[in-house]
């Protein structure tokens, strides 16, 4: 056990490690090192260096024309990398907060998600549009939310959720050379998480779900910050000899669903855990492919949400810890669907 | 209307004859030309609309054909970049844009330029650069900005051609862009076709200010009104506003003062307006003017006129041919185009 231990701790000091936030700045600066058409745009992204520091430094790299600081102007900062992104650049947007995309909406779900099937398949839109979500960090309503669900809904838009520093790098790649727009959804609370991140300039491929840990009795369907949180509970459970299988679909739209139900064949029980609220949310999408899936006949138990209550996100540090599933929910949901104490 | 409103330019007399002269009889012909098959165009669509030969809506732009003329003529267009708004059939056919591939999309056929998916108010010509007609007001005046950056980026010596109606003046977008391409001085040309009506808002009761592009003093860029109704007025502020686009000096803001003939769309009774308001407008017919501007320069007799108008109605006859004649789209491809794969 020793020897195995100390192995294990070296390898950890040789394996490279980033942070969630330095592996998105690794993506950046490797693309546009690599190609003149990546540009970044936002509000302070440059000397300041982005609201968390994601683009921290780049600008002395790449100079104020390829990192370009705008005024308040969120629907021309999505605008603005439709129109690049319809005459040949690879544009990659940042919108400072999530909430604030509600600025953009136009641009976003009339033209840069719908201007490919409009003009007959004849353009492409190849942009993506960086926002961080979430909450936990006492920024109250306005500054918290997650509204992944409102792009989901959009044909011609992909929405990514990249839960840690390795996914981020790889998916944040391909997302800039996919083609179509694509909305990169960051968690704040996970800018400071670190992993694994090799340096050579990889690409995950956008709409594969990754199995983050297997199991044999729940099949947990879990979306940016929950992954690690579910990954949390999972040890914990285990404990008390139930194991999770924790699927984490990295590109929300178009899903690819097929290792959910592979999943669910194999534990029959399901649960799917995200911050955003849970009415009109994305857990709904994830159950209704499950029940309509083959998997319906091996099911043991419903399948259930766990979700944001449905309420804005509230200031209090004790309210906001309660608005959003935690560890303590997760293992009290998995051990009541395991037992068959729902 | 424009006679009661100042400082609306036209050229003089003398600055017009240079114009022409520069143009020259052969290009003054096909311009007037492409007036006429616009005009045409429309015509048609208005008529195959009321057979019920067409669904949806349409939105004509009939007695507005100078400013779509005057702007494309003074930009390259399929080298330059154009957005336009809902009301676009001439700004493509100005823009160089095939009258059968256009039919054909206004008819929903496969052979359309959008393939059948966008209709009317979505045409574009990805090809010759026409980033598309858009359905949004305003919608295409962010994206200006992007092409503006991308031109920009590239160091190419293109320019942006962006143009909208009054209506989209007062959106948040007008001023988020005008502001952005102001400051980094981009390669964009914002040109306000106002045709006196928002659909029935006019623009006396939607604006507290004489002219439009007063609103340029705001971004500090040059903002001209002109009279949209002469080719040669929008001509002329278009090229300045290209040739200060391509020094690398910025954006300008150009209004052409027109009148839109038809109503906003076929829902449109037109409540809003006199027929007498109509009738004083069509008096300034566009085409008819600029055909007299080519007489009074011996640019044009009585039978070329003929010969253009009978060429631009034949044009308009072939696309019809072509357009039905062409098949429907088959079902089995709905869902191509959403994505790239």
């Amino acid at each position: 056990m020793l020897t195995k231990t100390v192995s294990e701790a070296q390898e950890a000091l040789t394996v490279r490690q980033l942070t969630y936030a330095e592996a998105l700045r690794e993506a950046l600066r490797q693309a546009m090192q690599a190609d003149p058409t990546v540009f970044l745009i936002g509000e302070d992204i440059g000397v300041y260096g982005g609201a968390f520091s994601v683009s921290a430094g780049l600008i002395d790299e790449f100079g104020s024309q390829r990192v370009i600081d705008t005024p308040i102007s969120e629907a021309t900062i999505a605008g603005a990398c439709a129109g690049a992104a319809l005459t040949g650049m690879h544009p990659v947007g940042e919108i400072q907060f999530m909430d604030f995309v509600t600025l953009s909406m136009e641009q976003l779900i009339l033209q840069a998600a719908k201007l490919r099937f409009m003009f007959g398949g004849k353009a492409s839109v190849p942009m993506v549009l960086r926002m961080p979500a979430g909450s936990g960090t006492g920024a109250a309503a306005q500054h918290s939310e997650s509204l992944e669900n409102l792009l989901v809904h959009i044909p011609g838009l992909k929405v990514v959720m990249p839960s840690n520093a390795y996914d981020a790098k790889g998916l944040l790649l391909s997302a800039i050379y996919d083609g179509n727009p694509v909305i990169f959804v960051e968690h704040k609370l996970l800018y400071k998480t670190t992993g694994h991140v090799p340096e050579e300039m990889y690409r995950l491929p956008l709409s594969q779900s990754n199995i983050a840990r297997q199991g044999r009795d729940l099949t947990v369907v879990a979306t940016s910050v929950m992954v690690p949180r579910t990954l949390e509970a999972a040890e914990l459970l285990s404990e008390e000899g139930i194991e999770l299988e924790v699927i984490d679909p990295r590109t929300l739209n178009p899903l690819d669903d097929a290792p959910i139900i592979e999943s669910v064949v194999k534990t029959g029980r399901a649960l799917v855990v995200h911050e955003a609220v849970g009415t009109g949310g994305y857990g709904g999408e994830v159950v209704a492919r499950i029940v309509a899936s083959k998997a319906f006949d091996y099911l043991e138990a419903p399948v259930r949400r766990l979700a944001g209550l449905d309420i804005p996100i509230p200031y209090n540090r004790n309210l906001e810890h309660h608005a959003v599933p935690q560890v303590e929910n997760i293992i009290a949901e998995a051990r009541k669907l395991v037992k068959n104490e729902y | 209307m424009s006679d009661s409103l100042t400082n609306i330019y036209t050229p003089s007399r003398e600055r017009a004859a240079e114009l022409l002269n520069a143009i020259g009889p052969e290009k003054a012909r096909h311009v007037l030309e492409t007036m006429a098959t616009i005009r045409a165009f429309e015509e048609k669509a208005e008529e195959l609309y009321s057979l019920g030969k067409t669904h949806g809506t349409m939105h004509l732009s009939i007695g507005q054909e100078a400013t779509a003329t005057g702007a494309s003529d003074a930009v390259r267009s399929g080298h330059d970049f154009l957005l336009n708004h809902h009301r676009g059939h001439g700004h493509c056919i100005a823009w160089g844009g095939e009258v059968n591939l256009m039919m054909a999309e206004f008819m929903g056929k496969e052979t359309g330029y959008c393939r059948g998916r966008g209709g009317s108010m979505h045409i574009a010509d990805v090809e010759r650069n026409n980033l598309g007609a858009n359905g949004i007001v305003a919608g295409g005046i962010p994206m200006s900005v992007g092409v503006g950056l991308s031109i920009k980026l590239r160091g190419s010596d293109q320019v942006c051609l962006v143009i909208f109606g009054d209506g989209a003046a007062n959106t948040g977008p007008f001023h988020e862009a005008l502001n952005m391409a102001s400051i980094w001085d981009l390669p964009v040309i914002f040109l306000c076709e106002n045709n006196q009506y928002a659909m029935s808002m006019s623009v006396p009761r939607a604006f507290n200010i004489e002219h439009i592009s007063q609103r340029a003093c705001a971004y500090g860029i040059p903002g001209v009104t002109v009279d949209g109704n002469d080719y040669l007025a929008v001509y002329d502020a278009i090229s300045t506003a290209a040739q200060r686009a391509r020094e690398g000096k910025g954006p300008t803001l150009v209004e052409t003062i027109t009148y839109r003939w038809r109503g906003h769309s076929r829902s449109d009774r037109q409540l809003y307006r006199t027929r007498d308001e109509v009738k004083e407008w069509q008096a300034r017919d566009p085409i008819l003017r600029f055909a007299d501007q080519l007489r009074q320069a011996g640019f044009l007799s009585d039978d070329q006129l003929e010969s253009l108008r009978q060429h631009a109605n034949q044009y308009i006859d072939e696309a019809l041919a072509f357009a039905e004649a062409s098949p429907e789209p088959d079902v089995a491809s709905i869902m191509e185009g959403v994505y790239v794969d």
